[in-house]
């Protein structure tokens, strides 16, 4: 089976330090990929460059098999990639709804015309948008919270909120940065059913701290450690490998966030 | 028309229930309609208020707020919807003032009004155009740097019709002129030049107000409230900052061209660094983001110099330097005292009050 | 060649008072990281009471000098306590608008206490009249060689006041991180207090040297606005954070609209400053002695 997107010896340098060295990864239709690694060990840095929010110094990027290059975050919708922030990076100002609605972005067709002339057929478009977000919401069961202010709802919900966002593009491909963080254990344990429900249409690759729901998700698990990838397999082959437990050790007892 | 246009920004702080508007059916589903008819109603009421005057003399105020609104509305969309900050929107009147003068001096041959229509679209394109420039600079600026950035525009760019290479044809100190509008049979100068005014501030809000309920005001509270965020969601961080320099420069532009069409004259004096500045104070005082705000602003600004006589006078302070600067000072105190106390403005007090008394409107 | 002498000379005297108001501008943007916009109503303010002072009650040159600079002070620390402290963690435009509101607010009242209608000359330190060389007179008095001088006095002892006392160490590491210089003991309030007196009394002393050059008066409205301008013009080449790169600006700021002004025109000098402002912000946003940081995402 082809990769949907494919890492190749992707080498990232900030100044003297290198952030990433050597890594490749990959993921296929259907697959839920985990990043983990100790602090520092260059998972948000790989996010970034499969964003464009970081150019590597060598390697390349491919995305379905055409090489992606100096592309620009705001077109990772066009392509079928959607990405949740590690700081939910929710609109404050805007209502839940309209959050969602501008993750919709990528499905409006209407545009400056239709918006300085109130053409009708910018309300059609915008109608269909509410449609679109309002269903995502639903599916995430938290749509009878559309109108509120993200400021307003406990932190749990927002973090559906901003999936609701990343998930109304239709996206091939999910990133998702520190999904877990700051959820209780229920709150978690839904997560996990949630993403095995999602994982019917949408490939998933996420950076997490949280072993035991890692394990439960992923089909396959990369360990980088210092920029370097120390592992790769299915969560048991990874669980056993003694280069993961080195890098981890001592790590347990501190590491409560990113 | 106040209420209707509080829409789009009343979104700002309390967003739009997502389908809590059906009891008004048709209306609720067409923003053409319901604007267009706001847009109509607002006019008829201009008309019925500029007409009812039997002397112009005690309307000689309605002219000067309708073009004050249209400045202030397209700074208000830029600074409250598109969080960008303009320290010199007096520069874009500018453009948009020398504008219609060139394009009258150099290209029309009649006064008559379809002519002066083209004008004042002249007007706004011209503005819109530099807006654009300015845009694209502005948009890899941030915060104060942009701040400084226009304040040295505002500053910088009434100086250059003295310029030696252009005060011929610019005019220099003493500026172009422009002739007047003619009135049709039965109305005085002054009436019609209330009555183009009050016209150009409806289309200028209709236009805004259109923009502001629509995807690419959303677009430009997204990009305000996080700009990775936005990009992450497929929007052109500075696509959308440039497109609101844009649609902000053009009522400023209109607004220029209004002021020298009953000016007679575009020059640089009619847009001194105090003109920005009472501007921001307009859409600060008002509610930042809110039409309706800019609304309440202008008639605030342009009112305040007319009735600061008065103020001294009943101070008992009978000094010219007092009265003078006593515009300026409200200025200076709305801006300081609001950012302070009141951060959302009229508008904002007045969306809480409502929400305070009615608090079983919001699901 | 005597021309371009003279230009020089010119443009590094004005150069040292644009390079004085962007340290003032620096210290301020270091201290709170808010652009004080009210940077040029303060030392207007504060040169018309050095003006009322030397003109009206013919007071000492120096008295007044050193009331203006005291009142700048004042004004700077109540200025950093009542109306910047409340909205410094808030958003930018919020700051913006405030200190905008305070050079408002300082016009209208200079203007309500002594007119704007009048443009008040202001008596010099020294003569005006240009040193000779031989039989040619340079465009540099001992009034210049005052200017020049003083601004550099002040710089040395700001340098020092920052770089060699437990004070400016700790200024600097409030600069740098408020929170981690709270956690060491640092009362960062009055540190941020004492950044805005400082800025404002070096202003005041500006203030009073432009108002004493041979082109130099006092309104409330006008040169002290262009003066803001080229204040925050060199503070941003030199990139608002480094106060050696706002001397730097200051002057390259000066020589540069000392010579458009010959040779170009003179009528259009703030255009020049937004030329050069908007050259220097396009090639490099924050200014070009900035480091740049890493965008977090």
């Amino acid at each position: 089976m082809s990769a949907l997107l494919e890492v190749q010896d992707v080498t990232v340098r900030f100044g003297g330090l290198t952030a990433l060295d050597n890594v490749s990864a990959d993921i296929t239709d259907g697959e839920v990929v985990g990043i983990i690694g100790p602090n520092g060990a260059g998972k948000t840095t790989l996010f970034n460059v499969i964003c464009g929010f970081n150019r590597p110094d060598t390697g390349t990027l491919r995305w379905q098999g055409n090489a992606l290059q100096r592309h620009q975050p705001r077109q990772l919708a066009g392509l079928g990639i959607a990405r949740t922030l590690q700081g939910l990076g929710l609109f404050p100002h805007l209502s839940v709804l309209e959050n969602v609605m501008v993750g919709a972005t990528k499905h409006a067709r209407a545009w400056i015309g239709s918006a300085l002339l109130a053409l009708p057929r910018g309300d059609r478009d915008e109608q269909q948008l509410r449609k679109r977000a309002l269903e995502v919401l639903s599916e995430l069961d938290v749509a009878d919270i559309a109108d509120r202010l993200p400021g307003q709802l406990p932190y749990g919900v927002q973090k559906r909120v901003a999936l609701a966002r990343a998930l109304v593009a239709d996206p091939k491909l999910l990133l998702l940065d520190e999904p877990a963080s700051g959820l209780s254990n229920d709150e978690m344990r839904e997560l996990a059913d949630l993403l095995r429900v999602l994982k019917k249409d949408v490939s998933v690759l996420l950076v997490e701290h949280h072993m035991d729901l890692v394990m439960d998700v992923c089909d396959r698990i990369v360990v980088l450690d210092f920029g370097r990838v120390i592992a790769a397999g299915t969560p048991a082959e990874v669980r056993d490998d003694p280069r993961v437990l080195e890098a981890y050790l001592g790590e347990e007892v501190t590491d409560a966030d990113g | 028309m106040a209420d209707e246009l509080e829409s789009p920004a009343g979104a700002l702080i309390a967003p739009t229930s997502a389908s809590s508007t059906d009891r008004f059916g048709v209306l609720s589903r067409s923003t053409l309609l319901r604007h267009t008819l706001a847009a109509l109603v607002g006019f008829g009421v201009l008309w019925l208020l500029i007409t009812s005057f039997s002397d112009y003399r005690n309307s000689s105020w309605i002219a000067p707020i309708a073009f004050t609104v249209c400045a202030a509305a397209g700074l208000t969309v830029l600074v409250g919807l598109s969080g960008q900050i303009s320290l010199g929107h007096g520069a874009f009147m500018l453009v948009g003032a020398y504008t219609l003068a060139l394009v009258q001096e150099h290209w029309t041959t009649s006064h008559g009004n379809l002519a002066m229509i083209g004008l004042l679209a002249a007007a706004a394109a011209g503005a819109a155009l530099f807006g654009a420039l300015v845009g694209v600079a502005a948009a890899r600026l941030r915060g104060p740097y942009l701040a400084g950035a226009t304040l040295a525009l505002a500053l910088g760019l009434p100086t250059l019709p003295s310029y030696e290479k252009l005060s011929g044809k610019l005019g220099g100190n003493a500026g172009l002129f422009v002739s007047s509008p003619n009135p049709p049979n039965g109305m005085d100068l002054y009436r019609w030049q209330s009555v183009i005014c009050c016209a150009s501030a409806v289309v200028v809000l209709w236009v805004l107000a259109n923009v502001s309920r629509s995807r690419v005001g959303r677009s430009f509270r997204a990009v305000r409230d996080d700009e990775i965020a936005a990009s992450l969601c497929g929007l052109s961080v500075p696509r959308v900052q440039v497109l609101a320099f844009v649609l902000s420069a053009a009522g400023a532009g209109v607004a220029g061209g209004l002021l020298a069409m009953i000016d007679l004259t575009a020059g640089p004096q009619a847009f001194p660094l105090s003109l920005s500045f009472g501007l921001l104070a307009a859409v600060v005082f008002g509610g930042l983001g809110s039409l309706a705000g800019a609304i309440y602003g202008s008639i605030l600004i342009t009112l305040l110099p007319l009735w600061s006589q008065d103020i001294t006078d009943a101070l008992s302070v009978h000094s010219h330097k007092v009265s003078s600067n006593m515009p300026l000072m409200v200025y200076g105190i709305v801006l300081t005292v609001a950012m302070l106390a009141v951060p959302n403005g009229i508008q904002g007090l007045l969306r809480s009050l409502r929400l305070t008394l009615a608090p079983g409107r919001r699901r | 060649m005597f021309r371009f002498l003279n230009l020089t000379l010119n443009g590094l005297t004005n150069g040292m008072i644009y390079a004085a108001v962007a340290l003032a501008l620096v210290m301020i943007w270091r201290a709170t990281r808010i652009v004080n916009f009210a940077q040029g109503g303060m030392l207007m303010f504060t040169t018309f009471i050095a003006w009322d002072l030397a003109q009206v009650h013919h007071a000492n040159y120096w008295v007044a000098l050193v009331v203006a600079v005291v009142a700048g002070i004042l004004i700077g620390g109540v200025a950093e306590r009542v109306l910047v402290r409340p909205v410094e963690n808030g958003p930018p435009l919020n700051a913006v608008i405030v200190t905008l509101g305070l050079l408002i607010f300082l016009q209208a009242l200079a203007g309500m206490i002594w007119g704007n209608s009048q443009a008040h000359s202001y008596p010099p330190a020294f003569r005006f009249i240009g040193y000779k060389v031989g039989d040619r007179t340079l465009r540099f008095s001992p009034n210049d060689l005052f200017i020049v001088l003083s601004v550099l006095v002040v710089v040395i002892a700001l340098y020092v006041l920052f770089q060699r006392t437990s004070l400016g160490l700790q200024m600097r590491a409030t600069a740098f991180n408020p929170e981690v210089a709270g956690l060491l003991g640092v009362r960062v309030g009055r540190l941020l207090t004492l950044g805005w007196a400082l800025a404002a009394g070096l202003g005041a002393l500006v203030g009073v040297l432009v108002a004493g050059t041979s082109s130099g008066y006092v309104t409330p409205v006008g040169p002290f606005d262009a003066l803001l301008i080229y204040g925050f013009t060199a503070a941003v080449i030199g990139g608002l954070d480094s106060p050696g790169g706002a001397v730097v600006g200051g002057v390259v700021l000066g020589l540069i609209l000392s010579y458009a002004d010959s040779y170009i025109s003179n009528f259009i000098q703030t255009m020049y400053a937004l030329v050069v402002l908007i050259a220097v912000l396009m090639i490099r946003p924050k200014g070009i002695f900035s480091r740049t940081s890493e965008r977090r995402v």
